[in-house]
């Protein structure tokens, strides 16, 4: 589909709440290096898709699933795949900002520790990298041992961004992350994930429209756990080819 | 319909105040009583004073205040680390079936009458003490023990509450970040839970203070500064409740003024405990 090399690829995905479906026979293809949004109603599945990608979903009683995501070629489903591993190569930041009631530098440092990386000249030096890559590191380096809660709601989500660079990913996830935060925070974080597309594989879900128009290269719509259309954002937006995509994105249904 | 309203507010305003009225009289009661033995014998006599020979008219209570802390120092150090550790097992390993469990299990302790744990300690941990650690078996360690199991429902249901209260998305952010069940806990959940840990060690320590009953069957009651774990102990609550029957004058204001150092020590420990609870 695209120049760049493939990072994952989900074969016939599918996933089980029980008896219900959740996501039917996804298969995809996601470029390494680039924005791919995922967008469609609430309920088609798409914060289903993107748990299944680091396996959040194993934290849920009765979930199933079958068929395959590829890690670089590896499938993150065999029983041999040591989940810590995974979730250190695949990062995550949530809708409402998660950061931790504990200090802004022991936030970020959560995530080395967790790799158990004690040394603190080394701790400092991933936490300040990280800080910078989301553009915070000069606004806290003075105040580092202040309670993260004291920041604003949209430094709070650049901070989890930071924490999820911290653990050294390819890959980023975003769940719908500008959702609790103001339209300049948006504005932000949006091209920080553009930014921070060179150096990671970034898929975000989101049910805001301009947004994935924004900041992804690629769009992948999904309603009722089928996807209806995946291909280049700009395609997708200004040339859909089923009508129930030129539907959605035009504001008809959803 | 509107006089019923206002009957309604005015007698709970009235039950509702008596409440604060009776602990009012209480501690008004206490003082007035307890007051005179400060006068008498010193304040500082009173508090710091090594013998206590109300027949002869030594009264400092320096031994039971040195009573009541090592047996509670001991209590805690036995209670907490165990009480703690059975709160994180229910709320972050146990499975949902397990903790509904035990956790009621636990909540029992708290019913059973403290004369029973008395009697529990001496008829098994005072001998046990006494064959394999020697002394009288009568000791600041049988107290302790007794009081370590007594706090356990306490230090439990309230540090378990406050384990529960942490929100899931911090757990959910730490396991997205590769971290195991008990980084988890480590890193994010006990710091996050920490006002109300640090709120049921006080309230834990509050039971282990004023507990009487269990304390006088197993403590040997001595009004001697302990030497040592395996010696006899006499804490402040026995100290009233062994002689209250036959005091009187001085000996009994005595007895009050050792209810007013308690009824301060407590009170000190509730402010704390409020204190903590809310600087979140």
């Amino acid at each position: 589909m695209s120049s760049k090399p493939a990072k994952i690829e989900l074969n016939n995905f599918n996933l089980y709440y029980g008896e219900h479906q959740v996501l039917k026979g996804i298969s995809a293809i996601i470029a390494a290096n680039s924005v791919t949004a995922i967008i469609g109603p609430s309920g088609c599945g798409k914060s289903t898709l993107l748990r299944s990608i680091n396996r959040m979903n194993d934290l849920i009683d009765g979930v199933r699933i079958t068929g395959e995501i590829l890690l670089d070629g590896k499938n993150i489903y065999e029983p041999d795949v040591d989940l810590i591993w995974l979730r250190a190569r695949i990062g995550m930041v949530f809708q409402r900002p998660v950061a931790f009631p504990l200090s802004i530098f022991d936030n970020v440092a959560a995530a080395p520790r967790v790799r158990g990386i004690v040394n603190k000249d080394h701790l400092a030096r991933i936490v300040k990298k990280s800080l910078q890559a989301v553009g915070l590191w000069s606004d806290v380096q003075h105040c580092l041992n202040q309670s993260a809660l004291s920041l604003a709601l949209g430094d709070q989500q650049k901070l989890c961004i930071a924490r999820a660079i911290a653990t050294q990913p390819d890959v980023l996830l975003f769940d719908e992350p500008c959702s609790a935060l103001d339209p300049i925070s948006t504005h932000v974080i949006e091209d920080l994930m553009r930014a921070l597309s060179k150096r990671f594989t970034i898929i975000i879900v989101t049910h805001n429209m301009q947004q994935a128009a924004r900041a992804s290269h690629y769009t992948m719509f999904l309603l009722d756990g089928n996807i209806v259309e995946y291909g280049p954002t700009r395609e997708l937006f200004t040339n859909p080819k089923d009508i129930r995509t030129e539907n959605y994105v035009t504001g008809k249904i959803g | 319909m509107l006089d019923q309203e206002k009957w309604a507010e005015t007698v709970l305003t009235v039950v509702g105040l008596s409440a604060v009225a009776i602990l009012g009289l209480i501690i008004l009661f206490i003082f007035k009583e307890g007051l005179p033995a400060f006068t008498q014998v010193g304040l500082w006599q009173f508090l710091t004073g090594t013998d206590w020979l109300p027949s002869k008219g030594k009264l400092g209570i320096l031994p039971m205040i040195a009573g009541s802390f090592m047996v509670t120092a001991g209590a805690l150090l036995i209670g907490l680390p165990l009480g703690l550790g059975c709160a994180i097992y229910l709320s972050e390993f146990a499975t949902p079936r397990t903790a509904a469990l035990l956790k009621p299990t636990i909540e029992l302790l708290a019913g059973i009458p403290s004369v029973v744990f008395g009697f529990i300690g001496l008829t098994l941990i005072v001998p046990f003490i006494r064959v394999f650690f020697g002394g009288p078996g009568f000791s600041v360690l049988a107290s302790s023990l007794v009081l370590g199991i007594m706090i356990l429902p306490t230090m439990v249901s309230v540090s378990y509450d406050a384990l529960r209260a942490v929100p899931l998305t911090y757990r959910e952010g730490m396991l997205a970040l590769g971290a195991s069940e008990w980084q988890t806990v480590k890193m994010v959940v006990l710091p996050a839970a920490r006002p109300g840990i640090l709120a049921a060690a006080i309230l834990a320590m509050g039971r282990a203070v004023g507990e009487t009953m269990a304390v006088i069957m197993v403590a040997g009651n001595s009004a001697i500064v302990p030497g040592s774990v395996l010696d006899p102990v006499r804490t402040m609550t026995s100290n009233i409740a062994l002689e209250m029957g036959y005091a009187t004058g001085l000996h009994r204001q005595a007895l009050f003024a050792t209810g007013v150092v308690l009824f301060v020590i407590i009170s000190v420990l509730n402010i704390v405990a409020r204190a903590v609870v809310r600087r979140k």
